[in-house]
């Protein structure tokens, strides 16, 4: 009888254990996977930032060690640097061509193979190829493509301009003092164009037939159809485009690096001239220049993150 | 499906290859990066990977090997940029602590920085201990020295104010290949001749090219006193005849290739082997492209000092220095022996087509341009070179070739020299 007693208790504590267990071992398990992921990104990416950040405060302007403290007088004299501006409206120049070329190629191509061009498949590899090409290795080529020796010396494309009668085009092209950062652009652009019209093309192909079928029955014309049932759906598309073609804008540095090297003038951005200033050993001012990229950049994506934390959690 | 599981295997086994090749470069990396673990390791860092610096390196390591049977010679050098990417390999290492037991630098105001940070030793004692002070002329010992103290072994001389020209090129133009210049004004006559007749008058390339003829036209138009004024802080950048200087310098630029940016100095002298530009202002290393090419000194080719510049030697040298905390003193005190011997610099000029600082070193078997230059070297005045890193602390090069590249899109004269003055400012109080 005495067993009895305890009866009530039995069937209530193993639920509870097992439920305890159950808890530890969904906790446990996923933070063991993410912890190497967690230490790694706290060290090498936030703890790096980190220490960039007080380099940036430093007086420290030599291979020595650091004289003290400077508080914002690095970014002061940073932004009271000529060529420090300089190189910022270059990566404005840029970053809006790539931008406005990709989106416009990349969306064209798209667009004419969703409309069922012949050999879609040829094309879209074609379109895609640069993509698997290094900027390092494409730079090479442009630098003599880009050659902006002009008349009986020039080569690539300015001897490609003579040939046919079009000396008019001939240009010195990225030794140009204000548009020359336009013409790394163009290099960029043609690598990833392709890359902006595959996102397109998932786009398109991601709208069901039933939109357009119940539009076109609506009466809408193809315009319409265009303007008011595919654009805002490939809008997501679109912002992923501008951002992703975006960051890999403001990062920009092999491709200069490969075509005019770090020194020439008139293709200075911020990520070359950090590297200058790297290599001579002013860490204080290249680690400013970094935070001022840094920031710029995450203009740039704190917004789209935010949303799309928000988009998800909405779900 | 099978098709995408057999492109699924084949990128895996892809992967697991690359994975594979990774470690096995890993593993390279540490043997031939540990170099300080044993004490017969002697490591040496430099940039001189490839090409005719390649070459002048394994001449030297042979000489050690013989000299030294108990240390062995590890090669430390990296690769690119010119070296700057070996510079910044290096500043990260003996910033951690990490010294080579010997590394390459400039001879001169390049390694300031060094000094400044307490990362070399000073080696007057050991110059005064093992006689080099005789070894070496008076006027290089004077320009290694900073404050005082000597702080690396030079191992090579280079000449920077030399200009080459293609005799055939030269007739083509009505010119005599073996007349002289006196000054820029008469050499700027010529070169118009030359761009009357349709060729590339000057050839020149990238932006530190373009600070080395700045450099010669400074030595020509301001002499060798003023010029060494420069660095000292006697000399005024704001001053008029550093105008007239820059002018000229403005000059000769418009009489150059339009796409002097896409080249480097080979493409440039090559412009001058081919026979599309009269004359390059280059260092003597360019002497190894004309011969590379098959030319004869003299009939092919002539060389001569800048105009303005006869009887003064721009000089640069690569030195080798002895770190602070080297992991092996003993070794690297080897290698400076060898680097400083006779014999070592015989081994290392003739390969590499330089001439050996160490004037006991046997020349007799050196080529006819090196002949020349070995004469000057005893007899000219010396001055150190600005775009070599023997005039100018690093800092102040890369102002002077951030301010001369800018000049080079822009052609604003005024613009370049107030450049040029904020960076002495800068620089030479430091």
């Amino acid at each position: 009888m005495t067993t009895t007693s305890t009866t009530p208790v039995v069937p209530v504590t193993p639920p509870q254990r097992r439920l305890k267990r159950r808890t530890t071992r969904a906790w446990v398990g996923p933070v063991l996977l993410m912890l190497p992921t967690i230490v790694v990104l706290a060290v090498f990416v936030y703890g790096l930032i980190g220490a960039n950040l007080l380099t940036s405060f430093q007086d420290r302007h030599t291979r020595g060690p650091s004289e003290g403290w400077a508080g914002f007088e690095n970014y002061r004299l940073l932004f009271a640097d000529d060529t420090f501006i300089y190189s910022l409206r270059n990566l404005l120049f840029y970053t809006v061509t790539f931008l406005l070329g990709t989106l416009v190629l990349g969306f064209l191509w798209a667009w004419l193979l969703e409309r069922g061009a012949k050999g879609e498949s040829l094309f879209r590899a074609v379109y895609l190829f640069p993509m698997a090409v290094s900027f390092i290795a494409s730079g090479v080529v442009w630098r003599w493509l880009l050659n902006n020796a002009e008349g009986e010396r020039s080569s690539g494309l300015n001897r490609l301009f003579g040939d046919l009668g079009l000396d008019f085009l001939q240009n010195p092209w990225w030794t140009h003092e204000r548009w020359g950062i336009i013409a790394i652009a163009v290099p960029a652009v043609w690598q990833l164009s392709g890359y902006v019209m595959a996102l397109f093309l998932a786009g398109f192909r991601g709208i069901p037939e039933e939109l357009r079928e119940a539009a076109r029955i609506d009466g809408a014309s193809e315009w319409q159809l265009y303007r008011h049932v595919l654009f805002p759906q490939l809008s997501p598309v679109a912002l992923s485009a501008i951002i992703i073609i975006g960051h890999m804008s403001l990062k920009v540095f092999d491709l200069i690096m490969a075509i005019a090297g770090q020194t020439n003038y008139t293709t200075q951005v911020p990520a070359t001239q950090m590297w200058i200033e790297f290599t001579r050993g002013d860490y204080a001012k290249a680690s400013a220049i970094g935070m001022v990229l840094l920031l710029i950049v995450a203009v740039l994506i704190v917004p789209y993150l935010v949303a799309t934390y928000r988009q998800e959690r909405r779900r | 499906m099978r098709a995408t599981r057999t492109s699924l295997a084949a990128g895996l086994a892809a992967l697991t290859l690359l994975a594979v090749s990774a470690c096995g470069g890993d593993d390279g990396g540490e043997a031939g990066g540990g170099g300080g673990g044993g004490s017969a390791e002697v490591e040496v860092f430099t940039w001189w990977a490839e090409g005719s610096e390649k070459e002048g390196l394994d001449a030297l390591v042979e000489v050690f090997d013989t000299q030294n049977a108990d240390f062995e010679f590890v090669n430390g050098a990296v690769a690119g940029g010119a070296g700057s990417d070996a510079k910044n390999v290096l500043a990260s290492r003996l910033q951690t602590n990490d010294p080579p037991a010997t590394f390459q630098a400039h001879a001169g105001a390049e390694l300031t920085d060094y000094i400044e940070a307490g990362q070399i030793e000073g080696l007057s004692t050991m110059f005064e201990e093992k006689g080099w002070n005789e070894l070496f002329p008076e006027g290089l010992l004077e320009r290694l020295q900073q404050d005082g103290e000597i702080y690396s072994v030079p191992s090579n001389i280079h000449r920077a104010n030399v200009v080459w020209a293609n005799s055939s090129v030269l007739q083509e133009a009505g010119l005599d290949p073996k007349a002289t210049y006196a000054s820029l004004d008469e050499w700027i006559a010529a070169l118009e001749k030359v761009e009357a007749a349709g060729k590339i008058p000057l050839s020149i390339a990238t932006d530190w090219t373009q600070v080395h003829l700045l450099e010669t036209v400074l030595l020509a138009d301001l002499g060798a006193e003023a010029y060494n004024g420069l660095w000292d802080g006697t000399t005024d950048w704001a001053g008029a005849e550093v105008t007239a200087a820059l002018e000229d310098y403005a000059t000769l630029l418009e009489m150059t290739n339009t796409d002097r940016q896409s080249l480097d100095w080979q493409d440039a002298t090559q412009l001058v082997i081919d026979g599309e530009a009269a004359f390059n202002v280059m260092g003597d290393w360019a002497e190894a492209a004309f011969a590379t090419a098959g030319k004869t000194f003299d009939t092919d080719y002539v060389a001569f000092p800048v105009p303005g510049t006869d009887g003064v030697f721009d000089f640069l040298a690569d030195s080798f220095t002895m770190p602070v905390g080297s992991p092996n003193p003993e070794g690297t005190e080897a290698w400076l022996d060898t680097v400083a011997s006779a014999e070592g610099q015989e081994a290392f000029n003739k390969a590499k087509g330089s001439i050996p600082a160490n004037i006991e070193a046997d020349t007799a078997e050196f080529g006819p341009y090196q002949q020349t230059a070995i004469e000057s070297w005893t007899n000219d005045e010396i001055v150190s070179s600005l775009a070599h890193g023997a005039a100018a602390s690093v800092s102040w090069l890369t102002d002077v070739t951030a301010a001369v590249a800018k000049f080079g899109s822009n052609n604003d004269v005024a613009e370049l020299q107030e450049s040029l003055v904020a960076a002495a400012e800068t620089h030479a109080a430091s």
